[in-house]
C-alpha cells in the first residue's frame, strides 16, 4: 500500500524524468555562468550557483539539479553541459536534444554534502509548486536538512503559502533556521514564533536550547534561554492537549475492545449465570472464520476483496454460535447451577479448541489483512491520528451493543431470556421451553463472542492463544459492571479502557494494567455486586 | 493413651502400613536404586526419573493444600500458583546469591542484575544470602499476602465464583509484575542456573537424593497435618461452611476465621511446595503465575477426587504422570486430553478416582 508521501515521491518521480525532456532547459535561474559554475567549478563555486538558484525561487531550474543529483549531468573538453540519460543526450544551455553525443565526455562528480545541498535546493525551488502535497513534501524535506542559504527562499514561499499545514512547517523550518544565526534579534524573534507550533519536533528544537552540559548551558545568552522556555511551556501545553486527546481516544478504543470481548460474556455470564472460560476461544473462532472468509474472497472473489469483512461479520457470528450452541448441549448443559464445575469443563473447552486450532492452522499466527478504506486514519493535530479501524470498531462495539439491547429487550428471545434468568421454573409453568431458550441465549453470547473476534483480527495478531488474552480481561469487565446489567458492562469496558491508557502514560503498560487488576480486587471487596448490583430478592441468588 | 488415640484417628491400620510403605521406597528404596544400584542394572532409577518424582511429590503437596481449601472448604482458588511460585522466588534469591561469583560476568550480582546495569541489590534482597532468612521468606511470603487478600476478601463476604475470579486477577497481576524486568527477579528468564545449595553443590546425585527424600518427608508430614486438622473440630467446621455456610453462622460460628486460617495455611503449604521445588527443577520463571497454571492445580485435585485427601496425591501424581509421557509420546495430544479430562472428570466424575474406586470397591464383594 501507498501512503500519501509515497504516491507523492513516485509521482514526482516520474514528472520529473518526463519534465527532464519536455520541458526546455535553458532557463531564467540557470544562466550560462552558473551553469558552468555548477558543471565545472570547485565545490564552493558550485555552492555559490546552488545559492543564486534558490535565491532565484525558479522552478524550472528543478529538472537540471534532479539530474545533476542523479548523476546524468556531463559535460565535454568544450565546456558544453550535457544531461544524458539511455545513451540520449540534450544541451542544458539550449535545451535542445544533441545527436549524436560527443564520446570524449566527463562525469561531474557530486560528494555527499553537495547532494545534500542540491535536495535542498530542490526542495526550496518545489515550495513554489502549484500542488499543495509537493510543497508539503518539500517542506518536509527542507526541516532538519536546510541551512541559511535557503532562507530567502523559504521567506519567499512564507510570503505566497496559503495552505495552513505548509505554512506552519515552512515557519517552523524557517525558524530552526534562524536560531542558528548569529543575530540575537533574529534568534529571539524565532523563539518566539516558535511558541505558536504544535509540532513535537519544536519542543526537541527548544529542549535544546535549555540543555545542560557539564553544569553549563550549552546556550550562552540567558534572554535566550528564558524566550525559550516561555516558548517551550507554550508548546508543550498544546502537545499535552493533543496528548490528551490521543489517550482518550485509545482509552476508548481500548473500552471498545474490551466491550465487544464482555458482551457476550455478560450474556452468558451475567444472564445465565455460565462461568464461560471458553470465552476468549469463542473469540478466536470468530477471528478464524473471518480469516477463512478473507482467504476464500482473495482466492475466488479478488475483485470484491475489499468488502470481504460484510460477508466476515455475519460468518463469524454463526459459526461461532453454532460452536457455542454445540457446547450448551454437550457439556454445558449438564452442569447449570454448579458454576465452579462449570468453570472447569468451560477451561477444558478453551484448551481443546486452542489444540484443535493449533493442530488445523498451525501455532503461529496467521495473516488477516485489513481493507483498504479501513487503512490510514484523520490527523486532528499534528502527530495525533486517529486510525480509521480503531474509529470502525468504537463505531462496530457501539452497534453490536444496540443490537444486544434490541435483542433483549424488544423480541420475543430477549423477554423469555429474561423470563428464565428471572425465575425458571415460573417460566416453565408458563410455557417458556426453558432448555431450548438456555442453548439459544448461550448461542447469542457465543456469536457475540465471534463478533468481537471478527473486530480483533482488524487490529491485533491471529493466533490460537487470541482468547486467552482476552479471558482475564473480560471477566474483570463484567464482575466489575454487575451481573446481568448491560449499562455496567458499558461503563465498565469504558471506565476500564480509558483508565488503563491514562495510568499507561504516567506508569508503563505493565504496571498500569496491575494497578487496574489491584483496583478491581479491592472494588469487590467493597461492591462485591459490582458498579450495578441488582436489587430486591434475586440479589441473593 | 493419648498418642495411641491421635494414630487411630488419623487413619485405620491398613493406611498407616501403606504410608510406611511409601516411606520406606522414598527413602530407603528409591536413593538405593539411584545411588548404589549400578546404572546398567534393571533395578536402577534414572536420575531423571528421581527428579520427575520428586516434582511431582511437589505437586501433590500443592494439590493437598487446594483439597483443603477446595475439597474441604469449598473456596476454589484459581491462583494457588501465586503460593507456590513466590515460595519458589523466596528459595531462588537464596539460590541465586549461593552462585556468589561463578555467573557469566563474575559479578558479586546476578547476571540478569549486572545486563540490567543495577549497581546493588534492591533492598528487599537484602539478607537472603542467609538460607534461615530465606527459608522465613518461603513461609512468610505466601503466608501474609494470602493473609492480607483473604481478610479482605472473605470479611466482605466474597465466595463462589467471584472468590474464584479475583484470585486468578491475583496471580495474573503478579505474573504481568514478575515479567517486568525492573521488578527485580530476572524477568522473562526468572532464576536459573543455579550451583549450590548450604555449600553443596546442587547438580550431584546425592543433594538430588537427599532434596527427593526431604520432599518425601515434607510431604508425608503435610498429609498427616492435613489429616489432622480435617479430623479435628475445626475440620468439622470447614466442611459445614463449605456444605452450609449460612447455617454455621447461625450456630454462632465466625466463617471468616476459618476461612482465614485454612486459606493462609494453604497457601503457606504452597509455598513450602515451591521452595523444596525450584532447587530439585533448576528454574524458576513467571509463567508458574500463569492463570493456566493455576487452574491446573484443581484439576489435579478434581481427578483425584475432592474432599480426600489420599485423593489430592493419586490426582496430582496422575495428571502430572500423564503430561510427562504424553508430552514425550505425542506433545500435539496433550492439551487435547488434558481438556477432556477436565469435562469428562467434572460431568461423570463429581467425586474423582477415589471416589470410582469407593463406589467400585462397594459394589465389588456384594
Amino acid at each position: 500500500m501507498l501512503d500519501g508521501t509515497a504516491i507523492v515521491r513516485v509521482f514526482l518521480r516520474r514528472f520529473l524524468a518526463c519534465a527532464l525532456w519536455m520541458v526546455a532547459l535553458s532557463c531564467s535561474a540557470v544562466t550560462p555562468d552558473v551553469l558552468e559554475k555548477l558543471a565545472f567549478g570547485d565545490s564552493d563555486a558550485k555552492n555559490a550557483a546552488l545559492a543564486t538558484i534558490i535565491n532565484s525561487a525558479d522552478e524550472s531550474a528543478i529538472p537540471l539539479l534532479q539530474a545533476l543529483a542523479d548523476d546524468t549531468v556531463q559535460t565535454s573538453p568544450e565546456k558544453k553541459v550535457y544531461v544524458v540519460k539511455d545513451g540520449k543526450g540534450v544541451d542544458a544551455a539550449t535545451g535542445k536534444p544533441v545527436d549524436p553525443l560527443p564520446d570524449n565526455l566527463d562525469d561531474v562528480v557530486i560528494n555527499n554534502v553537495m547532494r545534500k545541498q542540491i535536495g535542498v535546493a530542490i526542495a526550496a525551488l518545489k515550495l513554489t509548486s502549484a500542488s499543495k502535497d509537493v510543497r508539503l513534501a518539500a517542506a518536509k524535506e527542507l526541516q532538519g536538512n536546510a541551512e541559511e542559504d535557503a532562507l530567502p527562499a523559504l521567506a519567499k514561499a512564507l510570503a505566497k503559502e496559503t495552505d495552513a499545514d505548509v505554512k506552519a512547517l515552512l515557519t517552523l523550518t524557517q525558524a530552526s533556521i534562524q536560531l542558528q544565526s548569529k543575530d540575537k534579534n533574529l534568534r529571539l524573534k524565532a523563539i518566539a514564533e516558535l511558541a505558536q507550533s504544535n509540532n513535537p519536533n519544536t519542543k526537541t528544537l527548544l529542549l535544546g536550547l535549555l540543555e545542560k552540559k557539564d553544569g553549563n548551558f550549552v546556550e550562552a545568552d540567558p534572554d535566550i534561554r528564558n524566550a525559550a522556555q516561555l516558548s517551550l511551556n507554550a508548546v508543550q501545553s498544546k502537545l499535552s492537549t493533543g496528548e490528551r486527546i490521543a489517550q482518550v481516544f485509545s482509552g476508548i478504543s481500548l473500552g471498545s475492545i474490551l466491550l465487544l470481548a464482555a458482551l457476550g460474556l455478560a450474556i452468558t455470564y451475567g444472564l445465565m449465570g455460565v462461568i464461560n472460560m471458553a470465552h476468549g476461544e469463542l473469540i478466536m473462532v470468530g477471528a478464524y472464520s473471518t480469516y477463512l472468509v478473507q482467504n476464500f474472497f482473495r482466492n475466488h472473489l479478488a475483485g470484491a476483496f475489499d468488502w470481504y469483512l460484510l460477508v466476515a461479520v455475519p460468518v463469524s457470528f454463526i459459526v461461532a454460535a453454532i460452536v457455542g450452541m454445540i457446547l450448551e448441549r454437550l457439556v454445558i448443559r449438564w452442569l447449570y447451577g454448579r458454576p465452579l464445575e462449570t468453570l472447569l469443563a468451560t477451561w477444558g473447552i478453551s484448551l481443546m479448541l486452542i489444540q484443535g486450532c493449533r493442530s488445523i492452522f498451525g501455532a503461529q499466527n496467521v495473516q488477516v489483512e485489513n481493507p483498504v478504506w479501513m487503512s490510514g486514519g484523520i490527523e486532528v493535530m499534528t502527530g495525533v491520528v486517529l486510525p480509521y479501524s480503531r474509529i470502525v470498531i468504537i463505531g462496530f462495539a457501539f452497534a453490536v451493543l444496540l443490537l444486544v439491547w434490541v435483542m433483549l429487550t424488544r423480541t420475543r428471545l430477549g423477554l423469555f431470556v429474561r423470563a428464565v434468568t428471572q425465575n425458571r421454573s415460573m417460566a416453565a409453568c408458563v410455557g417458556v421451553p426453558t432448555k431450548r431458550i438456555d442453548t439459544w441465549c448461550f448461542g447469542l453470547g457465543s456469536g457475540i463472542a465471534g463478533l468481537a473476534g471478527c473486530a480483533l483480527s482488524q487490529i491485533g495478531n491471529v493466533g490460537p492463544d487470541l482468547g486467552q488474552s482476552y479471558i482475564v480481561d473480560s471477566f474483570m469487565v463484567v464482575v466489575l459492571g454487575g451481573v446481568g446489567q448491560l449499562a455496567g458492562t458499558v461503563y465498565a469496558a469504558l471506565g476500564l479502557g480509558i483508565a488503563n491508557k491514562f495510568l499507561e502514560g504516567v506508569a508503563g503498560a505493565v504496571l498500569a494494567k496491575i494497578c487496574v487488576l489491584v483496583f478491581i480486587i479491592i472494588f469487590i471487596q467493597k461492591r462485591p455486586q459490582g458498579l450495578f448490583a441488582i436489587k430486591g430478592r434475586f440479589a441473593d441468588a | 493413651m493419648m498418642d495411641k488415640s491421635l494414630f487411630s484417628r488419623l487413619y485405620g491400620p491398613r493406611a498407616w502400613i501403606a504410608i510406611a510403605v511409601l516411606a520406606v521406597v522414598a527413602l530407603v528404596v528409591v536413593p538405593l536404586c539411584n545411588l548404589v544400584v549400578p546404572k546398567d542394572s534393571v533395578l536402577h532409577i534414572s536420575d531423571y526419573t528421581v527428579a520427575l518424582i520428586g516434582k511431582i511429590m511437589c505437586y501433590a503437596m500443592v494439590a493437598l493444600a487446594m483439597d483443603l481449601i477446595w475439597g474441604y472448604t469449598g473456596i476454589l482458588s484459581l491462583g494457588h500458583g501465586v503460593f507456590f511460585a513466590l515460595g519458589g522466588y523466596a528459595m531462588g534469591m537464596y539460590l541465586m546469591r549461593s552462585i556468589g561469583h561463578d555467573g557469566v560476568y563474575k559479578s558479586d550480582l546476578p547476571d540478569f542484575m549486572v545486563f540490567l546495569d543495577w549497581k546493588a541489590y534492591p533492598w528487599y534482597w537484602k539478607f537472603t544470602d542467609h538460607f534461615w532468612y530465606a527459608a522465613m521468606l518461603v513461609v512468610l511470603v505466601p503466608g501474609v499476602l494470602a493473609f492480607i487478600f483473604g481478610f479482605f476478601a472473605f470479611r466482605s463476604r466474597i465466595k463462589g465464583v467471584y472468590f474464584s475470579i479475583i484470585t486468578q486477577a491475583l496471580t495474573f497481576a503478579f505474573m504481568l509484575l514478575f515479567f517486568r524486568n525492573d521488578t527485580g527477579f530476572g524477568g522473562n528468564n526468572g532464576f536459573t542456573d543455579f550451583k549450590r545449595i548450604l555449600g553443596y553443590a546442587i547438580a550431584t546425585s546425592e543433594t538430588r537424593m537427599f532434596l527427593f527424600a526431604l520432599s518425601a518427608v515434607v510431604l508425608i508430614a503435610m498429609l498427616l497435618m492435613a489429616r489432622y486438622l480435617i479430623t479435628s473440630k475445626l475440620g468439622r467446621v470447614l466442611t459445614a461452611i463449605r456444605d452450609a455456610e449460612s447455617r454455621v453462622m447461625f450456630s454462632g460460628y465466625n466463617p471468616v476465621n476459618y476461612k482465614l486460617f485454612i486459606w493462609t495455611l494453604s497457601a503457606v503449604m504452597c509455598g513450602i511446595a515451591g521452595a523444596l521445588y525450584v532447587p530439585q527443577v533448576g528454574i524458576i520463571n513467571p509463567s508458574e503465575m500463569s492463570p493456566a497454571n493455576s487452574i491446573e492445580i484443581a484439576i489435579w485435585v478434581a481427578v483425584g477426587g475432592r474432599g480426600s485427601l489420599i485423593g489430592a496425591l493419586l490426582g496430582a501424581g496422575i495428571v502430572n504422570g500423564a503430561k510427562s509421557w504424553f508430552t514425550v509420546a505425542f506433545p500435539e495430544y496433550w492439551l487435547f486430553f488434558l481438556g477432556a479430562l477436565f469435562i469428562l472428570v467434572t460431568i461423570f466424575l463429581p467425586t474423582g478416582v477415589t471416589g470410582l474406586i469407593a463406589k467400585l470397591a462397594k459394589r465389588g464383594p456384594a
